[in-house]
């Protein structure tokens, strides 16, 4: 007999007043023997009462959380038929333009599990899809924490932790990428090794010992595939377990409402309501992704067919959370490799190399910046709208477009057939592009955020104007202002104000570096900012204002 | 049809001609000997042959100095806009003329196919005539393009020579300067096998010694195979590889995930 563990929430309900049933009686001596033995309904009960709020970008996690399980079921169907190995086989299942050709084993069996074990195809594309979606999810929830300022004390830690598991994501990405040791994997691995001998120095050995030789080696299947399903899943789990409960203990951000506060949450809890949603959304993510194995095909490897160092393809693409590095490369102008004696210094690989960690780093560090610019001790629990954090906004932006610019820049040869473009000019346009659309996008989305805020101000203040033109007995017309209700406003006016830090001697005396250094970026923070409405205002407001009421009463 | 045969004897025989001496009186030999023995047998046959090849020539001129003349000079020498025609043989009009690039109009970085504006009399009336200048390529034997050769074959010399132009699944390719590769989806197998031995604008030519013609009937045959057999794993999102598969799920999966969540959050009121 198989018993839910999550019976112990559900049984004091039901056992209340009428007789308990057979079946009650079950799960209770079930729910009472695994409580005996484990003490759980403590945790359960805890747990239970976790709260968890209501919006939809709250649920991007979730997405990343529920693919990742899909991920984990169709992998380990995967791993039945899969194997590792480079040596060299001859294809002799069903896909008739391969039959006869030499591949590695891993090739071949890849093939297999597409062709001729059943259900193989649909499962192979369901992983693959489930992996791009992962990815995705994970990008989206980052920016939505990012946006929304929920990465503010006590979250940084869980900031980081998140951080990981995108670059774990990457990680488990590229390497079941390269799995098949199809045509296109080969094509990226090489571009792998191509980089890893660019480092200094050191590179060509950190090559040899990747791979076991000279690329391609035999040895960097089996290599990944311990990575791919060992390791990195074992890190990724940990990972997830930990970011799980810091999201518990530090409970979910809300945005501001009525009756939410820093010191409460408000939504629904974890049991049964939040769990029973939370389950049948898992089903719909894994509808999703069923939907999309079914119908559209992912990484045909039949057409790209075995590795061969010699042919490349058009076209030749990684996965899409890879295209940012593609797209790095690819930006780099000519002749900037050169030789310095006997060596060769590859800048057109380190400069690149070098852009994209510090952009990561950046990105896993902003938390830290911020806070240190805010000088801002206390903890966060509601949730900043992106409109009343207009420079952090506004980096946000600009870090998004850098990122665009550089994944764009990964498919320039397509944008240049679809768009009858010349590739040198995409590529051009985009090397432009990756310096100015940034400070662009900046300058306009701060501009765009004081401006709503502004708007938001005036309409707490003085409420929408509803088109409505009335003439008051002296003659005088005026347009009828419909105030919001508190409810409304309150949304509008609850958000935490910073002023630039005063740049203040320290106890001896002196002002330092990093001191002066922080009123600058404080300034540059909040010089431009936009005032939260006060109490006083709004009850100052609603003497001179025309509201509804009185109109009515006056028209009458 | 008579017009497949004759040009390419016509070529084999003028390809020949190394020392001016020794081709012609090999000709004179050669000339006398079939053309005897054809007399005695048929000879009202060959009459009507040759005269209804010198009738296509006659009706490819008339059409090369109406249409094509004034790029590629009245006596297809080349001018300063058009390459001289001149030992391009049968297959290159056939390929130009056939799949609508020729008559070239003043276009972008590469001359553009067209709808075709010639009937398929026409065009081989143009190629018969071309032919006669000089020799070169004739068209395919239809032996070579029956899709009926080695897929597996075809598809590995289809990756290696020209999967970096056209992409694994002849989806199309950029090349430099606005230059591309065009999809070959749909290309008719006679066009196919003329693109390799004439290597249009920026294609290299596959001469027989590179591909040969049994190759080349394969990597027909694989490319036909592509054609008849949709992707095994459902739509191909134009074969663009990892490109629009990544904006697929960010748009349709990650987009209705997002339209979903919304729904599930949305105040029931
Ligand atoms: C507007 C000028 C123009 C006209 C009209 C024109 N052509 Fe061309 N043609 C060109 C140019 C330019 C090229 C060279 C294309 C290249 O390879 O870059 C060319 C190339 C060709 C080739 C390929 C030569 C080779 O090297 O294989 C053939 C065959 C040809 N033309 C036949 C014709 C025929 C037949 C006509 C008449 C129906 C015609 N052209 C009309 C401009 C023209
Ligand atoms: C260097 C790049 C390159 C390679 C390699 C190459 N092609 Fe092409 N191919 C081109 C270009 C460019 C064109 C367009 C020429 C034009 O429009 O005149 C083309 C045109 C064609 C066409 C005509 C398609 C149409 O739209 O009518 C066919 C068929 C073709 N190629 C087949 C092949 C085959 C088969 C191979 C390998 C044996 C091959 N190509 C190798 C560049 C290449």
């Amino acid at each position: 007999m198989t018993v839910d563990t999550t019976a112990p929430a559900s049984a004091p309900a039901t056992s209340a007043d009428l007789p308990p049933s057979n079946g009650t009686r079950v799960t209770n001596w079930a729910a009472n023997y695994i409580d005996e033995r484990t003490s759980i309904s403590g945790l359960v009960k805890e747990l239970g009462r976790k709260i968890f709020p209501d919006h939809w970008s709250f649920m991007l996690g979730e997405v990343a959380l529920y693919s990742f399980v899909v991920i984990l079921l169709s992998g380990t169907f995967l791993t039945f038929f899969f194997q590792p190995s480079m040596a060299v086989v001859t294809y002799d299942g069903s896909y008739a333009p391969l039959k006869g050709i030499q591949m590695s084993a891993a090739m071949s069996s890849t093939l297999n599990i597409s062709f001729d074990i059943r259900g193989g195809l649909l499962l192979r594309q369901v992983h693959h899809w489930a992996a791009l979606l992962f990815v995705a999810s994970i990008g989206l929830h980052m920016l939505r924490i990012y946006f929304t300022g929920a990465f503010r004390k006590p979250r940084e830690i869980n900031w980081v932790i998140g951080f990981v598991l995108f670059v774990l994501a990457l990680a488990e990405g590229f390497t079941g990428y390269s799995l098949p040791d199809d045509l296109l994997s080969g094509n990226g691995l090489r571009i792998i090794d191509g980089m890893v001998k660019g480092i200094p120095v050191v590179g060509t050995w950190i090559s040899y010992l990747l791979f076991g030789g000279n690329f391609p080696g035999e040895a960097i299947v089996g290599r990944l595939y311990s990575l791919h399903i060992l390791l990195l899943p074992a890190i990724l789990v940990a990972a997830l377990g930990a970011h799980m409960v810091l999201l518990i203990v530090n409970k979910h951000t809300q945005f501001a409402g009525p009756g939410r506060t820093e010191g409460n949450v408000v939504g629904s809890p974890i049991m049964p309501v939040f769990a029973a949603k939370a389950g049948g959304f898992f089903f719909i993510i894994f509808g999703v992704v069923m939907l999309t194995a079914s119908f559209v095909t992912i990484n045909p490897i039949w057409v790209y067919g075995p590795y061969d160092p010699s042919p490349v393809s058009a076209g030749t693409q990684p996965d899409w959370y890879i295209g940012f590095a593609d797209g790095a490369l690819r930006l780099i102008p000519h002749g900037w490799e050169f030789m310095l004696g006997p060596y060769t210094v590859s800048m057109n690989i380190l400069v690149p190399v070098v852009g994209l960690v510090v952009f990561l780093a950046v990105v896993a560090a902003y938390p830290f910046f911020e806070a240190w610019v805010t000088g801002d001790k206390r903890e966060h629990h509601i949730a900043d709208r992106p409109r009343n954090a207009p420079t952090r906004t506004a980096i946000g932006a600009a870090g998004v477009t850098f990122y665009a610019v550089l994944w764009t820049a990964a498919s320039s040869d397509l944008l240049a057939t679809h768009f009858k473009l010349t590739i040198e000019g995409v590529i051009t346009f985009l090397q432009v592009s990756v310096f100015v659309a940034p400070v662009i996008a900046y300058l306009v989305t701060k501009r765009i955020c004081i401006a709503l805020q502004k708007k938001d101000r005036e309409i707490a203040l003085h409420g929408f104007e509803s088109g409505r033109i009335v003439r008051l007995p002296g003659g005088e017309y005026v347009e009828v202002h419909e105030q919001l209700s508190d409810y409304e406003r309150w949304k509008l006016v609850s958000f935490d104000d910073h002023a630039p830090v005063m740049l203040r001697p320290n106890k001896d005396g002196k002002i330092t570096v990093p001191a002066r250094l922080r009123a600058r970026a404080s300034n540059w923070f909040f010089e431009d900012r936009i005032v939260p409405v006060s109490l006083t205002e709004i009850e100052a407001s609603h003497g001179d204002q025309l509201t509804q009421e009185q109109v009515a009463v006056e028209s009458r | 049809m008579a017009k497949s045969a004759s040009p390419s004897t016509r070529k084999a025989r003028s390809s020949g001609r190394r020392s001016p001496l020794a081709s012609v009186s090999l000709l004179v030999i050669g000339l006398l000997a079939t053309g005897g023995a054809y007399a005695l047998f048929t000879t009202s046959a060959t009459a009507a042959t040759s005269s209804q090849v010198s009738s296509m020539v006659s009706d490819g001129q008339k059409l090369f100095s109406s249409n094509c003349a004034s790029c590629h000079g009245l006596a297809a020498q080349g001018s300063g806009v058009a390459p001289s025609l001149v030992g391009v043989g049968a297959a290159s009009v056939d390929f130009q003329v056939g799949t609508g690039r020729m008559p070239g109009a003043a276009s972008g970085p590469q001359l553009e196919k067209k709808p075709v504006q010639f009937t398929d009399a026409q065009v081989a009336a143009l190629a018969t005539y071309v032919a006669t200048l000089g020799p070169g390529p004739s068209i395919p034997s239809s032996a070579y393009l029956t899709g009926k050769g080695e897929v597996a074959t075809g598809a590995e010399l289809f990756r290696v020579n020209c999967a970096m132009c056209h992409n694994v699944a002849g989806a199309g390719g950029a090349l430099t300067e606005g230059k591309y590769a065009p999809p070959l989806a749909g290309s008719s197998a006679k066009h196919i096998y003329e693109a390799m031995v004439t290597g249009p604008q920026n294609m290299p030519v596959f001469n027989d010694l590179n591909i040969t013609p049994e190759d080349k009937a394969n990597i027909i045959s694989y490319l036909k195979y592509l054609d008849k057999n949709p992707s095994p794993g459902g739509l191909d999102l134009g074969n663009l590889g990892p490109v629009s598969e990544g904006l697929f799920v960010w748009i349709f999966a990650l987009g209705s995930v997002i339209a979903i969540t919304v729904w599930l959050t949305a105040k029931s009121n």
